[in-house]
């Protein structure tokens, strides 16, 4: 507890809204569940976090890909592709309960810290969708460039990061106008985006560049790169995808997708502590709550990785449906 | 000579997207991009369209081009650039010199080839301006790469020789060793030939005999125009069809004596690009081609597509967009390109062709992607296709050395 209420106090310094996103999630009990997207299956795999036996498969829409769980832990949205819908799971029956009418092709997404709005990045059509959950209905789309993928809602509410795998750029869009505030270059073909805990930086992994910008919030410029080399694998097949950071601040842990591996790295001096190999194109991960383990899910071995983050090592390798693609942890 | 030039208006249109106003329209510097065309290019003549042939051309490739420039249009505003895309058609490829200089004096730059070999090396050697930059989009010639290859000449399409390997690769992993090779007595099947022989060579393929074909129906050619007698003599595991135009190849598979798998012009054919692929971003490119161009996409869009990519990549790295330096930029191995086929595409600085994946593909299926797993290249894996450093006669990299 000691840990959760320091991270609330650094929290409380960044921005009041802050505060409101360390409590919410705390008030519930958890499921206890792991869930993972099968892009192939139609499905959302769940199993028992400890064990890691499976519980049951939840029918989806098509294409299940990015998952996010509600701050209370109720609810598991995941945006299904080739639906043209978010998902909306109950956690409680396991179940699909609602169907979001998204728009085209809905590759990731992210939702305000006040939980009332959903920010959809549209594959196909190079858009932003903004759909009020309160409203249950779509207010605004916001032209971005094409194959936009990462999306992040900034903690106090401010600001939407979208990487555009086409463009090579991070776009910030200003949430009260609704329009574009700066175009970020970065690598080629950015996939995803993480905040460090003090919200000064902003990672984004550059699939095909092979390397993570890290850009300064404040200023919106590149302040460095990361590049890896595992050992035994070849430049062209490092593919930086998923990152999950440690709520301590210190660590990070980057997917390598094609290069097989899972990168550590101290976040403060970015020296890559260690490489852990893990499936065929590690793509999505998470971590568990109290960050013991780490859970990575391999694209083109079906399968999922549990890693003990204490000896960074696979400690278990669970069959996981047809292309596992996201995984969220719930313990 | 017939011109023709027009500016795309809908350039201009771009620029207003994604809520980002300009100053003016004034500061907004334009950066030409000229296609060159061959209006007799029998690569395009329509019943050849029409026929929808294997890693064929289905049409021009203006539409590519288009798709390329929109989607380019952050990285342009980014830097306060608009491209703006100018299309010209020669009647006789020795009208190319001409047109070359001229747009040159405009103030064009970049200039994308859709042009058959021969036209590609008039284009290449006519330029006087030290910073244009030629993207040969569709002619596959060795010989390009080769003794022919010149210092503002960059390759976006492989060479046959990618693709020869690519296939051979295959047949090789699949164990089909043993191929019967039909080709017909033009030139450039006589290259193609070559090239498959070389590839042949270096993967361990066995050409088993070597047929002239000839499209046609008269009896007294018939051991050059029968299927039947071509392919009923011989012992082998496969059928290659060394066809560069694809029309005598199209007949073959289901027609040879053997019940044997027809690979090359027909049946499994490499390719460099193919509407069928799903990985790699490939379906959301398909599909935006698809929405503009009103026909799936081939090797020759994907290679339009491609160079503009090129180019924006390039304008996007530079801090001010600068002709004299892009070249070396781009040849240096830092410069990456993403194809939405994988691997982070670069060129080799030896020939400056673009490093690629290819693809066997099937009518309406990508079978699989080389280099095949287990094809090992001790510094990029992508140099097991086409011209390794050292192979082959091209002598420019020293030239490109100097130029920085």
């Amino acid at each position: 507890m000691s840990k959760f209420f320091k991270e609330c106090e650094s929290g409380l310094k960044a921005t009041a809204l802050a505060l409101s996103l360390c409590v919410i999630p705390q008030a519930e009990a958890s499921s206890g569940y792991v869930f993972v997207s099968s892009e192939k299956d139609d499905v959302v795999t769940v199993f028992n976090a400890e064990g890691m036996n499976k519980v049951t498969e939840i029918n989806t829409s098509e294409r299940p890909r990015a998952m996010k769980l509600s701050l209370d832990g109720s609810l598991l949205y995941v945006a299904c592709g080739d639906d043209d819908a978010i998902d909306v799971i109950d956690v409680s029956t396991l179940k699909v309960k609602q169907s979001i009418d998204i728009g085209e092709d809905p590759d990731r997404f992210d939702i305000s810290p006040d939980e009332k709005f959903l920010y959809a990045s549209n594959e196909d059509d190079g858009l932003v969708t903004v759909y009020s959950l309160e409203e249950n209905k779509k207010i605004a789309e916001i032209e971005v460039g094409e194959e936009p993928e990462g999306v992040l809602v900034s903690p106090d509410n401010r600001l939407v990061y979208v990487t555009s795998e086409v463009a090579n750029m991070v776009h910030v869009i200003d949430i009260e106008s609704k329009e574009i505030i700066e175009n970020i270059v970065v690598g080629n073909r950015p996939r995803r985006m993480e905040l460090t805990r003090d919200l000064t930086e902003l990672w984004v992994s550059n699939e095909v560049g092979g390397t993570i910008t890290i850009l300064d919030t404040a200023t919106f410029t590149q302040t460095a790169e990361l590049k890896f080399a595992p050992k035994g694998m070849r430049a062209e097949s490092i593919s930086p995808v998923g990152m999950a950071m440690t709520k301590d601040g210190s660590r990070a842990y980057v997917t390598l997708g094609g290069a097989n591996h899972v990168a550590v790295v101290d976040t403060k001096t970015h020296k890559i502590i260690d490489y852990i190999l893990v499936g065929k194109r590690a793509w999505g991960v998470s971590l568990n709550s109290d960050e013991t383990r780490l859970y990575v899910t391999n694209g083109k071995s079906d399968d999922l990785a549990v890693i003990d983050t204490a000896r960074l090592k696979v400690i278990k390798s669970v069959p996981a449906g047809r292309v596992p693609h996201d995984v969220v942890v719930d313990d | 000579m017939r011109f023709i030039r027009f500016l795309l208006g809908s350039c201009i249109l771009y620029l207003s997207v994604g809520g980002i106003s300009f100053a003016t329209a004034t500061e907004i510097q334009s950066v030409q991009i000229a296609l060159i065309e061959y209006e007799d290019d029998p690569r395009y003549k329509a019943n050849i369209i029409d026929a929808r042939y294997q890693a064929q051309p289905w049409g021009r490739l203006e539409e590519a081009v288009k798709l390329a420039i929109k989607e380019s249009r952050f990285a342009a505003q980014k830097k306060g650039l608009k491209f703006d895309l100018t299309r010209h058609e020669v009647a006789a490829l020795n009208e190319l010199p001409s047109l070359i200089n001229e747009l040159e004096a405009q103030g064009t730059y970049f200039f994308l080839l859709d042009l058959p070999g021969e036209g590609v090396q008039y284009v290449a050697s006519a330029a006087q301006h030290p910073s244009s930059l030629f993207f040969n989009l569709s002619a596959l010639d060795n010989n390009l790469r080769s003794e022919y290859c010149h210092s503002n000449l960059l390759h976006i399409a492989p060479s046959r020789k990618m693709l020869t390997d690519a296939m051979a690769q295959y047949l090789v992993s699949k164990k089909w060793k043993e191929a019967l090779v039909l080709y017909s007595d033009n030139e450039e099947d006589k290259r193609y030939l070559s090239s498959l022989q070389r590839s042949a060579k270096k993967f361990g393929l066995d050409i088993v005999s070597e047929k002239v074909f000839k499209l046609g129906n008269d009896p007294r050619d018939r051991y050059r125009n029968n299927i039947s007698l071509l392919t009923a003599k011989d012992d082998y595991d496969v059928v290659f069809v060394a066809d560069s135009k694809g029309e005598f190849a199209v007949d073959i598979p289901y027609s040879i004596v053997k019940p044997r798998p027809v690979v090359g012009a027909a049946g499994l054919v490499a390719d460099w690009w193919h509407w069928a692929w799903d990985r790699n971003g490939a379906p959301q490119v398909n599909k935006r081609f698809l929405k503009k161009g009103k026909r799936q996409m081939t090797g020759y869009d994907w290679s339009a597509w491609m160079a503009v990519k090129v180019i924006a990549e390039g304008v996007l790295r530079q801090d001010v967009f600068d002709p004299k330096n892009f070249q070396p930029m781009l040849l240096s191995s830092e410069f990456k390109v993403d194809g939405a086929k994988g691997y982070p595409l670069t060129f080799k600085p030896w020939d400056q062709q673009l490093r690629q994946p290819i693809f066997l593909t099937s009518l309406n299926r990508v079978i699989n992607r080389a280099p095949l797993e287990g094809f090992l290249h001790p510094v990029n894996n992508l140099d097991v296709l086409g011209n390794d450093q050292g192979e082959g006669q091209c002598k420019i990299s020293k030239e490109i050395g100097k130029k920085k």
